[in-house]
């Protein structure tokens, strides 16, 4: 198993991907956190512990559930408000969740507005803007998603979660696999649950 | 998956039932038949459901795209068509593929390298495409015979790379190798090579699947990028790069963009592991020489150790089967008893041997050859000769056969 370890940055000015690291993606039913196999129970615990202790906790979600293509698509987009609202009751004052469309992945230039979306190729921008210091992608194609990870990892301190509906992301921080509206809803459950258990952090990270 | 898994046990319209590639592979009966590599290539795409072949001649590859336009006529292939040239071929698939269809092609020699540059293109798009190279030489003056070459310029384009040894290799490894490179994690293309005559070309009893089963749809949807979009990279990115942008930005994205192609190369490893049993194949490696090879030079070698064994010398034997992933760990545990390292190849430049050398500790054990190329054939004797030569061991000239 490789000694490396998936963990906030800024981690390089050019940081390797984890899989060329030896970090290797869970098998269906399981997680992982930092790079680490582990199951999906405690990743859930782990990223509702991460939301409730950061200050800017963002919900990024990309244009397979931004757009109603299909059924399923469209509950995943109602779990997704569902979980950013939960979000919402579950902070304290200072705390500011919020929600940032990745609606498509051109690359904009001279750039990009960093109040109102994130994009695959220059991501960082939205974090500095925002001070965002933990995120959460969803519904993003997984290799415009491992792109922004991996850029997200080198440049800013942001603690990066990845839902995926396919196999996970090595490049996240921490990685959920074959992400369903059930399994949105019980991310929002466990923060939920852990309402009032965590103490935010008092300083912005970037 | 659910969607793909909705249609194991239904039928398609030749009446072929999709079926688990699992249970398919590895538990469904087997008939053993008499084939050439070219027909064992149009047997598995029988049993491909590929949606789109396209097609140019140059040999050793023309018999088996001829071969498929028959099973397009049977109604076996969605669509098949010829190209105006291997370039033109390439870029057709890329574009077949970018709409979403499982896509098969067969190039060989200079023809792939003509096509050279769509390769690194289909990797950069994460276009699963496989195509069959049936190795021949490349170089003036002209030869149609086999050589490696060709698979040293392939090795650093983001493709996955397999190396065949026989018909059987081939028939199991082009089904195969559409579940790895079409893993939303992988979704890369895959070259699976062969030295072209030595396989396509000979006939050998080849255990093949049931004609009325084969494999699931491919689903474009579970792709790490968009279906063909002209706004949305990589489509918008190829006729407006990042090249074309002066800024960090976006040189450190096209950065990470290739890297997340060569993670994705590093993923295929665990799929190419369960569906190959191994990216290695290992004989007797507690020897203190062992043979390390791909293609057919593992049968020369085979053959080689049969001989030695008759003269009291032992020797174990490696056969790589994936050159991407390049099975580093895998070859560095299976040689660590060796004291001699041989890699037999069909070229001249030792491609094989240079990856080994950088792989393994004490990289002097290596022994870069016996080398041919240009069409020879390598005789297992002149792979003795180089160990027992090595061993300090008495040998005969193999100049003229025989001497």
């Amino acid at each position: 198993m490789s000694d490396y370890r998936v963990l906030p940055g800024p981690e390089h000015f050019l940081p390797p991907a984890a899989a060329s690291m030896g970090i290797r993606l869970p098998n269906p039913g399981e997680a992982h956190i930092n790079g680490v196999i582990t199951s999906e129970e405690a990743a859930y615990e782990e990223a509702a512990r991460q939301f409730l202790m950061a200050k800017v906790p963002t919900i990024f979600p990309g244009p397979l559930v931004l757009w109603a293509w299909n059924e399923k698509a469209a509950k995943k987009a109602t779990a997704i408000r569902h979980l950013f609202n939960t979000l919402k009751e579950c902070v304290q004052p200072g705390q500011k969740p919020m929600l940032i469309p990745m609606p498509d992945y051109r690359p904009k230039y001279p750039k990009i507005n960093p109040e109102v979306e994130i994009n695959p190729n220059h991501p960082n921008l939205t974090i500095w803007h925002n001070k965002i210091d933990c995120c959460i992608f969803v519904g993003v194609h997984c290799h415009q998603a491992n792109l922004s990870l991996k850029i997200i990892r080198g440049g800013t301190s942001c603690y990066t979660i990845a839902m995926c509906a396919q196999a996970g992301h090595e490049d996240a921080m921490l990685s959920i696999r074959d992400t369903s509206v059930e399994k949105i809803m019980r991310l929002a459950d466990t923060i939920k649950r852990l309402k009032g258990t965590v103490q935010p952090r008092l300083a912005s990270a970037n | 998956m659910a969607e793909i898994k909705s249609v194991i046990g239904t039928q398609n319209k030749k009446g072929q039932t999709y079926t688990d590639t699992w249970k398919m592979m590895n538990e469904a009966p087997r008939t053993p038949s008499f084939f050439t590599g070219s027909e064992v290539i149009k047997e598995a795409l029988r049993r491909a459901s590929c949606d789109v072949m396209i097609a140019y001649p140059i040999t050793p590859q023309s018999e088996a795209a001829a071969l498929i336009g028959e099973l397009f006529a049977e109604g076996y292939i969605g669509d098949y068509f010829r190209g105006e040239s291997e370039f033109a071929v390439m870029s057709q698939c890329a574009g077949s593929a970018f709409g979403g269809a499982r896509v098969f092609t067969t190039t060989a020699g200079p023809g792939t390298m003509r096509a050279m540059e769509n390769f690194p293109m289909w990797a950069g798009a994460r276009l699963p495409i496989q195509m069959i190279v049936t190795c021949r030489g490349i170089n003036s003056p002209l030869s149609i015979q086999p050589d490696t070459l060709e698979i040293a310029y392939l090795l650093n384009t983001g493709m996955l790379v397999w190396h065949a040894e026989t018909a059987q290799d081939f028939f199991d490894w082009i089904l195969k190798g559409y579940m790895v490179s079409e893993e939303p994690d992988v979704h890369l293309p895959l070259a699976l090579c062969c030295d072209g005559f030595f396989v396509t070309h000979t006939k050998d009893v080849v255990n093949l699947t049931p004609a009325d089963m084969c494999l699931p749809p491919y689903d474009p949807y579970r792709s790490p990028v968009p279906c063909m979009d002209m706004e949305c990279p990589p489509v918008r990115m190829m006729r407006d790069p990042f090249v074309m942008k002066s800024n960090y930005i976006s040189y450190a994205t096209h950065a990470s963009w290739q890297q997340e192609i060569w993670a994705a190369v590093e993923r295929s490893r665990k799929h190419s592991i369960h569906w190959l049993n191994g990216l290695i194949d290992t004989e007797n490696t507690d020897a203190d020489i062992v043979i390390v090879a791909s293609g057919t030079a593992v049968s020369q070698g085979r053959e080689a150790i049969r001989l030695l064994e008759d003269e009291g010398v032992r020797c174990g034997l490696v056969k790589v089967k994936t050159l991407r992933p390049w099975p580093e760990e895998e070859i560095r545990e299976a040689t660590k008893n060796a004291k001699h390292i041989f890699v037999p190849e069909f070229n001249v430049t030792g491609w094989l041997a240079k990856e080994i050398r950088a792989s393994v500790p004490n990289h002097q054990r290596v022994h870069a050859g016996p080398h041919v190329c240009g069409g020879m054939t390598m005789p297992p004797e002149i792979i003795v000769s180089e160990i027992k030569t090595a061993l300090g061991m008495k040998t005969f000239s193999l100049a003229g056969r025989g001497s």
